[in-house]
Protein backbone atom coordinates (compact mmCIF):
# COMPACT_ATOMS: atom_id res chain seq x y z
CA UNK A 1 0.00 0.00 0.00
CA UNK A 2 1.53 3.28 -1.03
CA UNK A 3 1.52 6.16 1.42
CA UNK A 4 -1.03 8.93 1.03
CA UNK A 5 -2.45 11.96 2.77
CA UNK A 6 -3.87 9.96 5.69
CA UNK A 7 -0.46 8.59 6.66
CA UNK A 8 0.99 12.07 7.01
CA UNK A 9 -2.06 13.32 8.90
CA UNK A 10 -1.94 10.39 11.35
CA UNK A 11 1.79 10.98 11.88
CA UNK A 12 1.02 14.64 12.55
CA UNK A 13 -1.74 13.71 15.01
CA UNK A 14 0.57 11.31 16.89
CA UNK A 15 3.32 13.92 17.18
CA UNK A 16 0.76 16.53 18.32
CA UNK A 17 -0.58 14.19 21.01
CA UNK A 18 2.94 13.48 22.29
CA UNK A 19 3.58 17.22 22.48
CA UNK A 20 0.24 17.80 24.21
CA UNK A 21 1.04 15.17 26.83
CA UNK A 22 4.45 16.73 27.43
CA UNK A 23 3.10 20.26 27.67
CA UNK A 24 0.42 19.23 30.18
CA UNK A 25 2.38 16.83 32.37
CA UNK A 26 5.85 18.35 32.82
CA UNK A 27 7.15 20.59 35.58
CA UNK A 28 10.25 21.91 33.87
CA UNK A 29 9.40 25.03 31.85
CA UNK A 30 12.07 24.26 29.25
CA UNK A 31 10.59 20.81 28.60
CA UNK A 32 7.14 22.42 28.26
CA UNK A 33 8.57 24.78 25.61
CA UNK A 34 10.17 21.82 23.83
CA UNK A 35 6.81 20.01 23.78
CA UNK A 36 5.19 23.12 22.28
CA UNK A 37 7.82 23.09 19.54
CA UNK A 38 6.92 19.45 18.79
CA UNK A 39 3.25 20.45 18.53
CA UNK A 40 4.07 23.29 16.10
CA UNK A 41 6.12 20.89 13.98
CA UNK A 42 3.22 18.43 13.88
CA UNK A 43 0.88 21.14 12.65
CA UNK A 44 3.44 22.11 9.99
CA UNK A 45 3.58 18.51 8.75
CA UNK A 46 -0.17 18.44 8.22
CA UNK A 47 -0.07 21.87 6.48
CA UNK A 48 2.58 20.68 4.03
CA UNK A 49 0.77 17.37 3.49
CA UNK A 50 -2.46 19.20 2.63
CA UNK A 51 -0.51 21.46 0.30
CA UNK A 52 1.09 18.45 -1.41
CA UNK A 53 -2.01 16.28 -1.81
CA UNK A 54 -5.02 18.62 -2.03
CA UNK A 55 -3.65 21.68 -3.89
CA UNK A 56 -0.26 20.66 -5.37
CA UNK A 57 -0.03 23.70 -7.68
CA UNK A 58 -0.90 26.45 -5.18
CA UNK A 59 1.63 26.01 -2.33
CA UNK A 60 -0.59 27.92 0.13
CA UNK A 61 0.02 25.33 2.85
CA UNK A 62 3.76 25.78 2.55
CA UNK A 63 3.37 29.56 2.89
CA UNK A 64 1.37 28.96 6.09
CA UNK A 65 4.12 26.63 7.32
CA UNK A 66 6.71 29.37 6.78
CA UNK A 67 4.66 31.83 8.84
CA UNK A 68 4.21 29.23 11.60
CA UNK A 69 8.00 28.83 11.67
CA UNK A 70 8.43 32.61 12.04
CA UNK A 71 5.99 32.71 14.93
CA UNK A 72 7.63 29.64 16.52
CA UNK A 73 11.04 31.30 16.37
CA UNK A 74 9.69 34.49 17.98
CA UNK A 75 7.86 32.43 20.62
CA UNK A 76 10.97 30.41 21.47
CA UNK A 77 13.12 33.54 21.81
CA UNK A 78 10.66 35.36 24.08
CA UNK A 79 9.76 32.22 26.06
CA UNK A 80 13.35 31.31 26.79
CA UNK A 81 14.10 34.94 27.75
CA UNK A 82 11.20 34.82 30.22
CA UNK A 83 12.56 31.54 31.63
CA UNK A 84 16.00 33.11 32.16
CA UNK A 85 14.43 36.17 33.83
CA UNK A 86 12.37 33.94 36.16
CA UNK A 87 15.40 31.81 36.97
CA UNK A 88 17.34 34.96 37.89
CA UNK A 89 14.70 36.28 40.26
CA UNK A 90 13.34 33.04 41.77
CA UNK A 91 16.16 30.51 41.24
CA UNK A 92 13.83 27.86 39.83
CA UNK A 93 12.04 27.14 36.57
CA UNK A 94 9.58 24.57 37.85
CA UNK A 95 6.20 25.55 36.47
CA UNK A 96 4.45 24.40 39.68
CA UNK A 97 6.58 26.70 41.85
CA UNK A 98 6.15 29.82 39.70
CA UNK A 99 2.89 30.84 41.38
CA UNK A 100 3.47 34.52 42.09
CA UNK A 101 0.16 35.50 40.49
CA UNK A 102 -1.81 32.55 41.82
CA UNK A 103 -4.70 33.64 43.95
CA UNK B 1 8.52 2.80 -3.41
CA UNK B 2 11.62 4.59 -2.16
CA UNK B 3 9.43 7.36 -0.77
CA UNK B 4 7.36 4.79 1.14
CA UNK B 5 10.41 3.29 2.82
CA UNK B 6 11.77 6.77 3.61
CA UNK B 7 8.41 7.81 5.09
CA UNK B 8 8.15 4.77 7.37
CA UNK B 9 11.75 5.08 8.60
CA UNK B 10 11.37 8.84 9.24
CA UNK B 11 7.98 8.42 10.91
CA UNK B 12 9.21 5.71 13.30
CA UNK B 13 12.39 7.62 14.21
CA UNK B 14 10.45 10.89 14.60
CA UNK B 15 7.81 9.42 16.91
CA UNK B 16 10.47 7.61 18.96
CA UNK B 17 12.47 10.84 19.29
CA UNK B 18 9.39 12.82 20.33
CA UNK B 19 8.52 10.17 22.93
CA UNK B 20 12.09 10.34 24.22
CA UNK B 21 11.79 14.14 24.61
CA UNK B 22 8.68 13.71 26.73
CA UNK B 23 9.70 10.66 28.77
CA UNK B 24 13.42 11.19 29.44
CA UNK B 25 14.35 12.63 32.85
CA UNK B 26 17.62 14.17 31.70
CA UNK B 27 16.78 17.56 30.17
CA UNK B 28 19.95 17.80 28.11
CA UNK B 29 19.40 14.41 26.46
CA UNK B 30 15.77 15.38 25.84
CA UNK B 31 17.03 18.48 23.98
CA UNK B 32 19.36 16.30 21.89
CA UNK B 33 16.53 13.97 20.88
CA UNK B 34 14.42 17.05 20.13
CA UNK B 35 17.07 17.89 17.51
CA UNK B 36 16.67 14.36 16.06
CA UNK B 37 12.90 14.91 15.95
CA UNK B 38 13.37 18.22 14.05
CA UNK B 39 15.71 16.45 11.62
CA UNK B 40 13.17 13.72 10.85
CA UNK B 41 10.51 16.40 10.31
CA UNK B 42 12.85 17.99 7.75
CA UNK B 43 13.09 14.58 6.07
CA UNK B 44 9.29 14.30 6.07
CA UNK B 45 9.14 17.68 4.28
CA UNK B 46 11.60 16.31 1.72
CA UNK B 47 9.35 13.28 1.07
CA UNK B 48 6.48 15.75 0.54
CA UNK B 49 8.66 17.48 -2.12
CA UNK B 50 8.84 20.67 -0.05
CA UNK B 51 12.56 21.21 -0.58
CA UNK B 52 12.70 24.86 0.55
CA UNK B 53 10.81 24.07 3.76
CA UNK B 54 13.17 21.18 4.54
CA UNK B 55 16.16 23.53 4.26
CA UNK B 56 14.42 26.20 6.36
CA UNK B 57 13.55 23.57 8.98
CA UNK B 58 17.21 22.60 9.31
CA UNK B 59 18.33 26.24 9.42
CA UNK B 60 15.72 27.67 11.78
CA UNK B 61 14.91 24.78 14.09
CA UNK B 62 18.17 22.83 14.28
CA UNK B 63 20.45 25.82 13.77
CA UNK B 64 18.51 28.37 15.82
CA UNK B 65 15.88 27.12 18.24
CA UNK B 66 17.75 23.98 19.38
CA UNK B 67 20.91 25.98 20.10
CA UNK B 68 18.81 28.50 22.05
CA UNK B 69 17.17 25.72 24.10
CA UNK B 70 20.51 24.05 24.89
CA UNK B 71 21.97 27.45 25.87
CA UNK B 72 19.11 28.06 28.31
CA UNK B 73 19.48 24.54 29.76
CA UNK B 74 23.15 25.29 30.38
CA UNK B 75 22.34 28.70 31.91
CA UNK B 76 19.71 27.40 34.32
CA UNK B 77 21.50 24.29 35.63
CA UNK B 78 18.36 22.20 35.25
CA UNK B 79 20.21 19.04 34.19
CA UNK B 80 20.71 17.94 37.78
CA UNK B 81 17.09 18.41 38.76
CA UNK B 82 15.74 16.54 35.72
CA UNK B 83 12.25 16.88 34.35
CA UNK B 84 9.79 15.20 36.72
CA UNK B 85 6.10 14.98 35.94
CA UNK B 86 3.54 16.97 37.87
CA UNK B 87 0.37 15.72 39.54
CA UNK B 88 -1.55 15.84 36.26
CA UNK B 89 0.44 13.07 34.57
CA UNK B 90 -2.39 10.57 34.28
CA UNK B 91 -5.11 13.07 33.22
CA UNK B 92 -2.69 14.52 30.68
CA UNK B 93 -2.04 11.05 29.27
CA UNK B 94 -5.79 10.45 29.09
CA UNK B 95 -6.40 13.78 27.33
CA UNK B 96 -3.63 13.09 24.80
CA UNK B 97 -4.90 9.59 24.01
CA UNK B 98 -8.50 10.82 23.70
CA UNK B 99 -7.37 13.65 21.41
CA UNK B 100 -5.38 11.23 19.25
CA UNK B 101 -8.32 8.82 18.96
CA UNK B 102 -10.83 11.53 18.05
CA UNK B 103 -8.52 13.11 15.47
CA UNK B 104 -7.58 9.75 13.93
CA UNK B 105 -11.26 8.77 13.70
CA UNK B 106 -12.11 12.07 11.98
CA UNK B 107 -9.14 11.80 9.62
CA UNK B 108 -9.87 8.26 8.51
CA UNK B 109 -13.58 8.88 7.96
CA UNK B 110 -13.18 12.09 5.93
CA UNK B 111 -13.35 11.69 2.14
CA UNK B 112 -10.36 13.83 1.13
CA UNK B 113 -10.41 15.39 -2.34
CA UNK B 114 -6.93 14.23 -3.27
CA UNK B 115 -5.64 15.92 -6.41
CA UNK B 116 -3.98 13.79 -9.09
CA UNK B 117 -1.57 16.54 -10.17
CA UNK B 118 2.13 15.90 -9.63
CA UNK B 119 3.79 18.05 -6.95
CA UNK B 120 5.43 21.29 -7.93
CA UNK B 121 9.22 21.15 -7.69
CA UNK B 122 11.51 22.90 -7.12
CA UNK B 123 9.36 25.04 -4.88
CA UNK B 124 11.73 27.92 -4.04
CA UNK B 125 10.91 30.20 -6.98
CA UNK B 126 7.18 29.48 -6.72
CA UNK B 127 7.23 30.22 -2.97
CA UNK B 128 9.05 33.50 -3.56
CA UNK B 129 6.38 34.45 -6.09
CA UNK B 130 3.68 33.56 -3.56
CA UNK B 131 5.28 35.48 -0.72
CA UNK B 132 6.53 38.60 -2.50
CA UNK B 133 4.74 38.68 -5.85
CA UNK B 134 1.55 40.26 -7.13
CA UNK B 135 -1.53 39.23 -5.14
CA UNK B 136 0.63 37.32 -2.66
CA UNK B 137 1.29 37.51 1.06
CA UNK B 138 3.49 40.61 1.05
CA UNK B 139 1.61 42.33 3.91
CA UNK B 140 1.98 39.18 6.06
CA UNK B 141 5.70 39.08 5.25
CA UNK B 142 6.05 42.67 6.46
CA UNK B 143 4.09 41.91 9.62
CA UNK B 144 6.28 38.83 10.23
CA UNK B 145 9.40 40.98 9.94
CA UNK B 146 7.92 43.42 12.46
CA UNK B 147 7.03 40.52 14.80
CA UNK B 148 10.60 39.20 14.66
CA UNK B 149 11.98 42.67 15.46
CA UNK B 150 9.58 43.02 18.40
CA UNK B 151 10.46 39.53 19.67
CA UNK B 152 14.20 40.25 19.46
CA UNK B 153 13.81 43.54 21.36
CA UNK B 154 11.56 41.87 23.92
CA UNK B 155 14.05 39.06 24.53
CA UNK B 156 16.90 41.56 24.97
CA UNK B 157 14.88 43.64 27.42
CA UNK B 158 13.80 40.55 29.39
CA UNK B 159 17.28 39.10 29.93
CA UNK B 160 19.09 42.41 30.48
CA UNK B 161 20.83 42.83 33.85
CA UNK B 162 19.18 45.48 35.96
Amino acid sequence: MSIGLEHYLILSAILFSIGLYGALSKRNAIVILMSIEIMLNAVNISMVAFSRYITPALLTGQVFAIFIMVVAAAEAAVGLAIIIAIYRSRDTIEATKIDLMKW
Amino acid sequence: MGLDIAFWILAVIGIAAALTVVLLRNVFRAALSLILCFLTVAGIYATLSADFLAAVQVLVYIGGISVLIILVIMLTREVQRGSPSNKLQFPAFLVAILFLMVVAFALINTPWQVSALPPLEPTTAALAGKLLGEGGFILSVEIAAFLLLAATLGAIVLVREK
